[in-house]
Formats: structure tokens, sequence, C-alpha cells
């Protein structure tokens, strides 16, 4: 008698039989587990009790002695229980969400001179900033805030198209920006941007050919380029305007670091001169509250070169 | 009775198909049915209204490329998702959704109120390539939704199904004078679908969404509905604790 067959003959089949000799077990099931079960359906019954479970009518059951207090303008309100309730009682009266608030509060009263001159209060804002410039601004700017070549600033070096005060930059995170450079292929031909390429590039420092540049000079100074209108006529460009400065070898636009070759930098410069930029950066006023802008100006101010 | 032995619904598939769905029919019942009767189910709020001829194209591309597989849009009423996302979605801001975009897992960030966080040229540049702006991500890239030309002729009978669903795009003028009531002037032509296709391309060019203005581009479509998403509330309107009393 092989062993299965003694298994067979300790417990009880189903009766079935196919092909003459296959049956089927019927075993009890485990005691723990049939336990378990009628466990859980203690449980739902209590649950029913105690949250709201059963819909009755255009109603439902609330649950017995579980209500939520929380507070709407100093005036407490008390509700039975449900997440949203349970989410403003923890805003209010939770661990985390109170130490947040004191600081925060903190931070509200603070000029931008007491918190750049508080280690305690710079730390927090570094801490709670860091998320939400890596909920908001990361996704342009980078996690690290060095940005995109061509397409999103780079907010770790010194160059600041439009300003670098914490003034200025609570400008830009409040009301957004739209960096706007015409393009200038239909109202210059191929020489005219060739040679305003060529200034461009003399302006910080690169060996063009000299009358190319003087070329260039005439045209970005005088009407019929009117470069020097945003850039002014020294190339440093005016920060009411967004203008980049020409001469501080910082690009955020045209990739000319990127190059190897003269030929490849101009190029570089003369595509952005013919086809004009347009960016912009939104405006965060009323998606975040003043005082997340507050704190996410200084993290932007303390990422490299804040004025 | 015999008739409901153990072994004779096994042994009888017809009669345990029929039973199977009258168990699982249960369910359905006590828990969807009653929300159909609970007044305070869909919260009463302004502003919330049908996507416009644009958006709902975009939403289609939306789900013929799966991103619902790896984006939810169902902002929960936590405090880290509060924090992260902003405030919680509500039941009346998925109330047009056939079918609702909630999804059930998070590869990618929620999507509820993506709409105005990023500019369109963000959206544009990182549906090309993920990685040119956000080089952690894993996100697939999207390029062909630049290349192709956007179908548009076939929009006024996408609304027309989605009316037989209940949401209301108007036809007649009596449902477009409810509709200016219920809406506004200026959301009501959105909903007009005698007007769709031209109403569809004029907010193209208006909104110029893919930075092309010489093309209209499954982009175009598919921007203008990100853009649009969870910003139909303004909850600066409401108090704190106002959507608690729904609940």
């Amino acid at each position: 008698m092989s062993e299965a067959n003694k298994q067979q003959g300790a417990v009880q089949t189903t009766g079935h039989s196919w092909d003459g000799d296959l049956q089927e077990f019927n075993n009890p099931l485990p005691t723990w587990w049939l336990w378990g079960f009628y466990l859980t359906v203690v449980f739902a019954v209590i649950y029913w009790v105690i949250y709201p479970a059963w819909p009755v009518g255009e109603t439902y059951t609330r649950g017995v002695a579980n209500t939520i207090t929380y507070t709407v303008d100093g005036e407490e309100r008390t509700t039975h229980w449900n997440t949203r309730a349970l989410l403003m009682k923890e805003m209010q009266s939770g661990k985390s969400a109170q130490k947040m608030q004191a600081y925060m509060e903190q931070v509200a009263a603070a000029s931008y001179e007491d918190i750049l001159a508080d280690e305690e209060m710079l730390a927090f804002t570094r801490a709670v900033a860091k998320g939400m410039f890596g909920d908001n601004c990361a996704a342009c700017h980078g996690s690290g805030g060095a940005g995109v070549m061509g397409l999103f600033p780079n907010l770790v070096d010194d160059a600041w198209l439009w300003g670098g005060t914490v003034e200025q930059i609570e400008q830009t995170l409040t009301e957004g920006r739209h960096g706007f450079m015409p393009a200038f292929g239909r109202s210059l031909d191929d020489g005219q941007i060739n040679a305003v390429a060529h200034y461009v590039l003399s302006l910080s420092d690169h060996e063009v050919d000299d009358d190319m540049a003087q070329r260039g000079m005439q045209i970005f100074n005088g009407r019929e380029g009117g470069c020097f209108y945003c850039h002014t006529s020294e190339g440093t460009g005016l920060e009411s305007q967004g203008a980049a400065n020409l001469t501080d070898s910082i690009w955020t636009v045209a990739d000319v670091p990127g190059q190897d070759s003269l030929d490849g930098k101009l190029n570089e410069v003369k595509r952005v001169v013919e086809n004009g930029i347009e960016r912009v950066m939104p405006a965060w006023e009323g998606r975040l509250s003043d005082n997340e802008i507050k704190l996410l100006t200084v993290y932007v101010h303390e990422l490299g070169g804040g004025q | 009775m015999s008739f409901f032995k153990h072994e004779s619904i096994e042994i009888n598939a017809g009669l345990l198909i029929a039973l199977t769905m009258v168990v699982i029919s249960i369910g359905g019942l006590v828990e969807i049915v009653p929300l159909f009767y609970i007044k305070d189910t869909i919260e009463k709020v302004e502003g919330v209204r049908p996507y416009s001829p644009l958006e709902l194209r975009g939403r289609d591309i939306y789900q013929r490329e799966g991103c619902y597989l790896c984006h939810s849009q169902m902002i929960r009423p936590f405090r880290d998702e509060m924090l992260r996302y902003g405030h919680y979605s509500l039941a009346a801001e998925s109330q047009y959704d056939h079918p609702f975009q909630w999804g059930s897992k998070r590869t990618g960030p929620d999507l509820a109120r993506v709409g105005g966080k990023y500019s369109n040229e963000w959206h544009v540049a990182h549906m090309i390539n993920p990685r040119d702006v956000v080089p952690e991500s894993i996100m697939p890239s999207y390029p062909w939704l630049m290349e192709n030309e956007l179908q548009y002729a076939d929009v006024a009978d996408r609304m027309r199904a989605l009316k037989k669903a209940g949401v209301p795009y108007s036809e007649t003028r009596e449902e477009y004078q409810a509709n200016v009531e219920k809406f506004g002037q200026e959301a009501a032509d959105k909903l007009n679908i005698l007007a769709a296709e031209q109403y569809l391309v004029a907010e193209a060019q208006a909104g110029n969404f893919d930075g092309d203005r010489s093309r209209l581009t499954e982009m175009d479509a598919l921007v203008a509905y990100l853009q649009v998403l969870g910003t139909m509330v303004d909850f600066s309107q409401y108090e704190e604790g106002h959507f608690v009393e729904f609940r």
C-alpha cells in the first residue's frame, strides 16, 4: 500500500470520482483559519457601528461615538468620522504640523535680512523650501537649480536675467516672467545677422574678425537691429526687460560654451538672433502662499549668486 | 433544496455563472448604487464645466497613450499629499469625466492639479524627451505627439457620445441657454456641439499650446488638457472646512 493510499483511507473524500479512481479529499478547514474568519466577521460588525458604513435612503449611518473636532475661524466644529475632517484636525493640531506652523509664523513675521542672518530660520527654510523647490521648480530648473541650456535659466550662477536681489526674485516668483526677444530672421539678412553674431561674441572677448564685429556693432547699436534697446549699448542687458548680459561669458540660450569651433559658436548666436526667444516663467501667486513664496525666494537667493 | 447543493452548483456551469453574478452584484448594489442617491456625494461647487472640444481631444490622447497607468488624478485628503499636490480632489471635479482618470498607481506624480503648474514650453519639451528637463525621469518619450496632425473631424460625435452619458454638451438652443445659465457665456460656447470644430481650431490657435502656430498637432490638444486639470475650482472662494460639510 502506497503512502497516498494510506492517506486516502484516513480522511473523507467528496465522493466524486473521475476516470474511475481520481478522487477529491474533503478536509475540514484548519481551526486557526476558521476562527480567523469568524473574527473578521465580528470586526466588520463593530466597524459598521463605529464608522460611517451603511447607506440609508438619501443618507448613511454616521457611526456611533466617533467624532472629530476641528476649528474654523476660531469656532469649534464637531462632525462624524471622515477623512476630510481628520486632515483638518491633523493640519491644526498634529505634532509635526504644529512644529512647522510655529516656524512658518516666525518666518512670516521676519524680514528677508533677518531670515538671512538667522542660522535657525535659514536651516528651516533650506529644509522646507528644498521640498517645495523639488515639487514646483525642479521640473524646469533641475533639482539642483542648474536649469537647462536654452530652455530654463540656471539659478546657481551669478547671472540674473531679471535681477538677483530678494525683492526681484520675489517678484519673479509672484508675478512670473515673460522673456521675449523678437526674431530678426525677417528684418535682417544673413550677412547682417552674421555680423551681429561676430559683435556679440566679441563682447565676451572671443577672437573674431574686427571688421565684421565693427559692422555688427553698427547694426547692434543702430536702428536696423536696435539690439541696444534691451541689451544696452555696452551689451550688459537691462534687468527690466530680462535681457541677458552679453559681456559676462555666461550663456543661457545660445549654447556657446558647448561649441568647440568659432563657427559653431557663431552659429549658436545666429540661431538665436534669427529665431528670437520666447520663454515663460509661470506666476506662483495664488498657487503658493505668500509665505511659501518667501521661503522659496530665500532658497533661490541662497542657491548661488544671490545679490 | 437539492438545487442549491454544493455539488449541483459545481457541476452545472450555467448555474455557477448565474449565482456568481448574483453574489458579485450584491457588492455593487450596496457600495455603488447608494452613491447615486446620497445627497452629499457630489459637492456643490462653482466652476466645474465639461471639457472644451480641444481639451476633450487631449483627454482622448491621454487615454490612448495610457498615461493613467502611471499617473493618478486623485489627491487624497492626507497631509503629505496636500503639501505636495494641493487641495484634495473633489468628487465634483470629475463629475463630467467618463471614465474618470483617478487611477490606482503612481509611478509618476499625481496630475490632478498639474494645470498651470508648468509652462506650455515645458510640457512640449517634456513630452518629446522627458530627460531633457528632468534628468532622473523614467517616463517614456512621446515625440510623435508633435508630428501627428490632430484629427478632429469627429469631435462633434465624441461630444454627442458623452452627452448620452449625461455630460451637458449642447445641441439645441434651449440646451445652450441652459449652459449659459449654469456655466456662463464663455464656458457655454465651449460646450456647443454644433460649433465644436471651429471652436477647437480657434482655441488651439489662440492658446498655441505646442509653440508651433503653423500646425495643429496632438501636442496642442494634450497640453491644453493638462493645463486645465484641477484649475476649474477656485478654492480661495470657500472657507477652510467647507468641503468637510459634504462628508
